[in-house]
């Protein structure tokens, strides 16, 4: 909210068609919000074990111990529809900051290399500690994104331009391989380690404690200020470094500021559902679809339309294939690629 | 042929100085890529010869000319023909074809991200693959063969629904990375509900690996290549055109969609063939453009430079996989881990002269 006052400052008042365009903006990114509202209530209702609506909503107010579908409530639903709104906003958030910091379109959290080094650190707890707990990984993948995200930062800082783009986006792909090569050979030497991972590696929101949530809370709500606040930041360096450093912006803060951002939001949503591709890629494009070029719209768009995306994703992978159901990355990607492509299709894309 | 046309021209004397400076320069760029090129060639020819004489039964320089000069013992044909030839040329071969795709791709679309890994293509040999290794239950050549059919039928659906009065790049990249997320988590879906050895089988043939290399397929790969690989070179020529963007291009003369189309179906191609013969082998298509790039200190398109490098990535990480360690490895871990060192110490290197982009 605080970037919407930004804008609002900002914009010149005195044109009539920018201050419509600022209300239609302000009014889909409410209706957006209301759609999030309506899919939490959703996600606590829908399920393989059915829950009338009427229950659900008694569950909400009333909470009755002795009742089994409020307990149902209460230790399965509330945590994964809670974990799915945390780490869908803070996904969104991420890819936003990070295609703007990159000016790459095809930039997305894990091109700082936080999933890879979620993964490997995560193999390592599997391997080494036998750590066979979601709680018991959270820290060890927190720690890996922090760590890779360290090394491809330093290597791309090196030198007099600092942290350019392409300096970025090759050191966060190589890191990423490297990382990657580990964690292979780890897997296919060790076929219970593998066992294991593959289940971690697919990405879900179902079987976390309301403790996932809880623990890494804190770092999501810290990344998602910082990266709210980058909103400006994010613009003047869309104009290229150069302009930006004429403008009177410090290049290489907000670029350090971003990336910090990145790594609480991702890491921290990696730590706690594994690995959910495709949000954080695409999202910030049907953002900018919405909104156009300005990150201050961008960035609370993407916040509130990729819980959309990984909610609904949810409430469809519980009831697609009863009694099972299917993970909530697998349903991301191939609900949310067919839209995504015909977004693309049909949109003139606004470019960066 | 350009200097030779400007040299009938009358310049103006003052320009005279400009164009013979110009000429210079382009000049020792285009002596530096040669330079680049024949360095990358021998050392490809010495990762040839070391993967052939090491092994369990080391084979003398000798006996390795013998025999391939067609005057060997049985024994030796044996391990040389048998055994040897088709890990090592495979190797050599599918690092020429990832090399020269990754560049393509990523100079067409003007990005160093889009390489086939990322856009789509080598996901529609996976996930095909690992459809046919753990739903069909086939091996071997089959897998080899459906894998193919899966990259090119997933690039003309990408093709396809990128095709828009015309095709931008930034769209074809933006489709190719929706498919490529859905193949990846019918991958993952797989992955979970198959048996634990299966699914270490799939797992083992999306890392790439060279241990099914025969000669059987290795004939097919090499008369493809064989084929495809000059193709693209005459349509690559265009591509540092293609680069100035579509309207300099055309005003160039360049045919700019029909140039488009012929890259972006030989690039697919060469990365369709290459994972099919060894699995999407990691990492080789990404840095080969890259390091390519900063060896020869140009900005252009090096295509020829890009295969090498591919092919020696490929050869060195996989002798390295097979004998320089304890364990024998696959060689799409070993890629990535000796491409992804070198990449970062080029970026390094470049950083601190101050021209790493």
């Amino acid at each position: 909210m605080t970037t919407v006052t930004v804008a609002g400052t900002t914009e010149q008042p005195a044109v009539g068609s920018a201050w419509r365009r600022w209300s239609l903006r302000l009014i889909g990114l409410v209706v957006a919000v209301g759609i999030v509202a309506v899919l939490c209530f959703l996600s606590i209702a829908i399920g393989t074990r059915s829950i009338s609506l009427d229950t659900t909503f008694q569950a909400l107010v009333a909470y009755d111990a002795q009742s089994t579908d409020h307990l149902v409530i209460l230790n399965y639903r509330i945590p994964r529809t809670v974990l799915g709104l945390m780490v869908g906003a803070a996904l969104g958030l991420a890819g936003a900051v990070m295609q703007g910091v990159t000016r790459n379109p095809l930039a997305d959290p894990g091109i700082l290399g936080v999933n890879s080094g979620a993964a490997l650190f995560v193999v390592l707890a599997i391997a080494v500690f036998h750590i066979t707990t979601v709680l018991g990984y959270v820290w060890f993948a927190f720690l890996g994104a922090g760590v890779a995200a360290v090394i491809v930062y330093s290597v791309a800082a090196l030198g007099r331009e600092g942290a350019t783009p392409i300096k970025l986006a090759l050191a966060g792909a190589a890191v990423t391989a490297a990382f990657g090569a580990v964690t292979t050979s780890f897997l296919l030497f060790n076929q219970s380690t593998f066992d294991q991972f593959r289940f971690w590696q697919v990405g879900a929101l179902a079987g976390r404690d309301i403790a996932v949530a809880a623990q890494v809370g804190p770092f999501l709500a810290v990344g998602a200020v910082l990266a709210l606040l980058l909103g400006r930041a994010l613009n003047t360096l869309s104009l290229g470094e150069d302009v930006a450093t004429a403008l009177g912006s410090n290049v290489a803060l907000n670029r350090a500021l971003a990336a910090a951002a990145v790594v609480l939001l991702c890491g921290a949503a990696t730590a706690a559902c594994g690995p959910i591709g495709f949000i954080g890629l695409t999202i910030p494009h049907v953002a900018r679809m919405i909104t156009g070029p300005d990150y201050r719209w961008i960035l609370p768009y993407s916040m509130v339309l990729a819980p959309i995306l990984l909610l609904s994703a949810d409430i469809v992978g519980r009831v697609i294939a009863p009694p099972g159901e299917v993970q909530v990355a697998i349903v991301t990607a191939v609900i949310g690629a067919p839209v995504f492509i015909a977004l693309v299709r049909r949109r003139k894309l606004a470019d960066l | 042929m350009t200097a030779h046309a400007q040299d009938r021209l009358p310049l103006a004397e003052p320009l005279h100085g400009t164009v013979t400076l110009v000429r210079s320069v382009r000049h020792t760029l285009r002596r530096r890529v040669v330079l680049v090129s024949v360095v990358l060639a021998v050392i490809l020819l010495g990762l040839f010869v070391a993967g052939m004489a090491v092994g369990d039964y080391p084979i003398s320089l000798q006996q390795l000319f013998a025999s391939l000069t067609g005057r060997g013992t049985r024994a030796t044909n044996f391990i040389v023909y048998d055994l040897r030839l088709p890990r090592v040329v495979t190797g050599m071969t599918i690092g020429v074809c990832f090399g020269m795709s990754g560049a393509i791709f990523q100079s067409m679309i003007k990005n160093p991200l889009a390489s086939p890994d990322i856009i789509g293509i080598t996901s529609g040999a996976s996930a095909s693959a690992v459809v046919a290794i753990l739903v069909l239950g086939l091996g071997g050549f089959a897998v080899s063969g459906v894998s193919l059919v899966g990259a090119l039928l997933t690039a003309g659906l990408i093709y396809g629904l990128a095709w828009r009065k015309g095709l931008a790049g930034y769209r074809l990249v933006l489709v190719g990375i929706g498919i490529a997320a859905m193949l990846a988590s019918l991958i993952d879906y797989l992955m979970t509900r198959a048996e634990v050895n299966d699914a270490q089988v799939a797992l083992l043939w999306l890392t790439g690996s060279l241990n099914g290399a025969s000669t059987a397929k290795m004939v097919p790969l090499l008369v493809l290549t064989a084929i495809i690989v000059p193709i693209t070179l005459w349509a690559g020529s265009a591509l540092s055109g293609l680069q100035l963007g579509d309207d300099t291009a055309k005003s160039v003369g360049i045919r700019v969609e029909l140039t488009r189309l012929l890259l972006i179906v030989f690039g697919v191609a060469l990365a369709a063939i290459a994972t099919a013969a060894a699995g999407p082998v990691g990492f080789v298509a990404f840095v080969s453009g890259p390091i390519a790039r900063r060896l020869t200190r140009g900005t252009g398109v090096a295509l020829v430079p890009a295969a090498l490098v591919g092919a020696v990535v490929v050869s060195a990480a996989d002798f390295i996989g097979q004998h320089a360690l304890p364990m024998q490895l696959p060689v799409g871990v070993l890629t990535a881990a000796v491409g992804a060192p070198y990449l970062i110490y080029l970026l390094i290197v470049s950083n601190r002269v101050g021209n790493g982009g």
